[in-house]
């Protein structure tokens, strides 16, 4: 069988809370970033409160929270978080989030390359049935890397957001297990 | 004849018709409520998660972890749903995922006993819970999810606007089958010009 | 949509702390039950420690991979055994276990019925893809009630428990979702 965490540009590894208060403590400081990612307001967080947050993330081990941390092949860097959370065990459904940090690591393709493992591990490692995810609006680069993914629009609920003095929808989407197997029959075995 | 500021002020939050929206009363309601989860047809209509019953000792338990999750987080406005007449306890209602700087929230609410479906409840619960959101907690907008096969709760939503914005596809299974899951928005200029109309 | 909780004889539930314990009292000094439902050597536990274990399990609440029924007769609401689904929740698949204390209602139909409900709500509700259950090689009521349920032989671990000096063998049996659609 394939190897599920490695990809073409990208690897997903674990989450290490010593390292990822630091990082994290860093994008958290890059506004855009933040508002790309999250619909609450921003607060900055220090060290140890970020590296609270994330042990306080893995520890409650529920079982359904699958956090990674992705990384260049190239140079091993940490660019970015990836969680799949299982929102529903009976439904089989799992809500997925990412974030890439740092401008020069935009546009590059190691998003889309991320999210492709995640949906394989999803699909064929959990054993669901439904990927979904929300996004704002006022992030076309996800969108159309969602989209490259396999995701398709669901609808959107309109003005979710307030931010900037003005209203932003929040879009949802999804993969159907049925789906992704179509797409990626050679990617099985 | 035009109702002043002091009118309005002055209307009930919490008084229906036949209903009134009520605090939890830990003793006597998680009894009441303990057998409305072994209804399966009940559990299934409010709940996404699997239908279990729960014995009343579990729901108090429930009850205390509300109250507190209500203090610590802020983001939370548990209701009972109560007869006027007799206090007796009808139903739930919520509004929950409340994110104060974007304005919005979540809505749930179910009539407990097959007894008093059917009896216009649901639409005095949801006016009183609307005019809360809006007119009490300020909301921009609230938001409802709502299983394809809830023919009661669906109609009850358009009744008072609520416009269809997302279907996950297939988001649930149940009983051998899948179904999608709607998840339908009202906002409050939406609300306040029905509300007047 | 089907009744999960109420089937012809019994119905499922979720019993009081105090009606927990109370019905375990009258079942516990049945040995020949104890043996039967369970591997663990037959004992004889207080009533404090009784309730303090049914409590405690209330305090702690509901579990995504644990379900736990209450059997009670369908005519008067009486608790006559229990019924306990564990899930693994990656793999669809689970255990469960089933005993009626009450021996007046063994042979007479209750526990096939009390596990076409837990059938029927392990794959419409929990949506899992089989079922599996173990018991013992001198249970041959339990064998033919679960048969009757729909399970099917998969094997036996040979002697792996011994009682009144001699070894039995534990069967193993499981459903498949496919073969209860039918």
């Amino acid at each position: 069988m394939k190897d599920i965490y490695t990809g073409d540009l990208v690897r997903l590894a674990a989450v290490e809370p010593e390292e990822f208060g630091k990082v994290f403590t860093r994008w958290n400081q890059d506004s855009e970033f933040m508002r790309l990612l999250n619909g609450e307001a921003i607060r900055l967080n220090s060290v140890v409160a970020n590296k609270k947050w994330i042990e306080k993330e893995l520890e409650e081990q529920s079982p359904g929270l699958y956090p990674f941390s992705i990384r260049t092949l190239v140079t091993d860097q940490l660019i970015g978080d990836l969680i799949l959370d299982v929102s529903s065990w009976n439904h089989r459904e799992a809500f997925v989030g990412i974030s890439i940090s740092e401008r020069e690591n935009w546009g590059r393709g190691y998003g889309t390359d991320a999210m492709k493992m995640l949906l394989r591990y999803a699909f064929t490692e959990v054993n669901l049935r439904r990927v979904a995810l929300a996004v704002f609006e006022y992030n076309p680069r996800a969108i159309r890397s969602y989209e490259k993914a396999g995701f398709r629009h669901e609808g959107r609920l309109r003005k979710f957001l307030n931010r900037e003095g003005r209203r932003w929808d929040m879009l949802f989407m999804s993969v159907l297990r049925e789906e992704w197997m179509e797409q990626n029959q050679e990617c099985l075995h | 004849m035009e109702k002043t500021m002091f009118d309005i002020i002055a209307t009930p939050l919490f008084e229906g018709q036949d209903i009134r929206l009520g605090p939890m009363d830990h003793e006597k309601d998680p009894v009441v409520e303990s057998k409305w989860t072994h209804d399966a047809h009940f559990m299934r209509m409010f709940e996404l998660e699997p239908a279990r019953p729960l014995s009343a000792a579990i729901l108090k338990k429930q009850y205390e972890k509300l109250e507190k999750q209500v203090e610590e987080e802020k983001s939370l406005y548990p209701f009972t749903t109560r007869a006027r007449e007799d206090d007796r306890l009808i139903g739930k209602a919520l509004i929950q995922w409340i994110e104060w700087t974007n304005g919005n929230a979540f809505l749930r609410l179910g009539i407990g006993s097959g007894e008093d479906r059917r009896k216009g409840y649901g639409s005095q619960v949801l006016r009183l819970l609307l005019r809360f959101a809006f007119a009490e907690l300020n909301l921009y907008r609230v938001t409802a999810n709502v299983q394809e096969y809830n023919d009661g709760a669906i109609a009850l939503l358009k009744k008072f606007g609520f416009v269809e914005e997302v279907r996950r596809r297939q988001g649930l299974e149940r009983d051998g089958r899948r179904w999608d899951l709607l998840v339908f928005g009202l906002l409050n200029d939406e609300w306040r010009n029905q509300a007047q109309a | 949509m089907r009744d999960l909780f109420r089937g012809d004889l019994v119905c499922l539930a979720s019993e009081e702390p105090e009606t927990s314990s109370k019905a375990e009292i009258l079942w516990q000094p049945d040995s020949e039950f104890l043996r039967l439902s369970d591997n663990e050597a037959a004992s004889i536990l207080s009533e404090k420690k009784i309730r303090e274990f049914f409590e405690k399990r209330a305090e702690n609440g509901p579990k995504p991979g644990s379900y736990l029924f209450s059997i009670r007769t369908l005519k008067e609401g009486k608790p006559i055994g229990f019924l306990g689904l564990r899930v693994n929740l990656i793999h669809r698949d689970s255990l469960v276990g089933i005993g009626i204390g009450d021996r007046d209602f063994w042979g007479k139909g209750y526990s096939t019925d009390a596990m076409k409900l837990c059938l029927g709500y392990a794959f419409t509700e929990l949506n899992l893809h089989r079922v599996s259950l173990g018991l013992h090689e001198y249970n041959p009521r339990a064998l033919r009630s679960y048969e009757k349920a729909g399970f099917r032989l998969e094997g036996r671990t040979r002697k792996d428990l011994t009682r009144e000096g001699t070894r039995f063998d534990s069967f193993w049996m499981g459903i498949l979702r496919e073969e209860w659609l039918q």
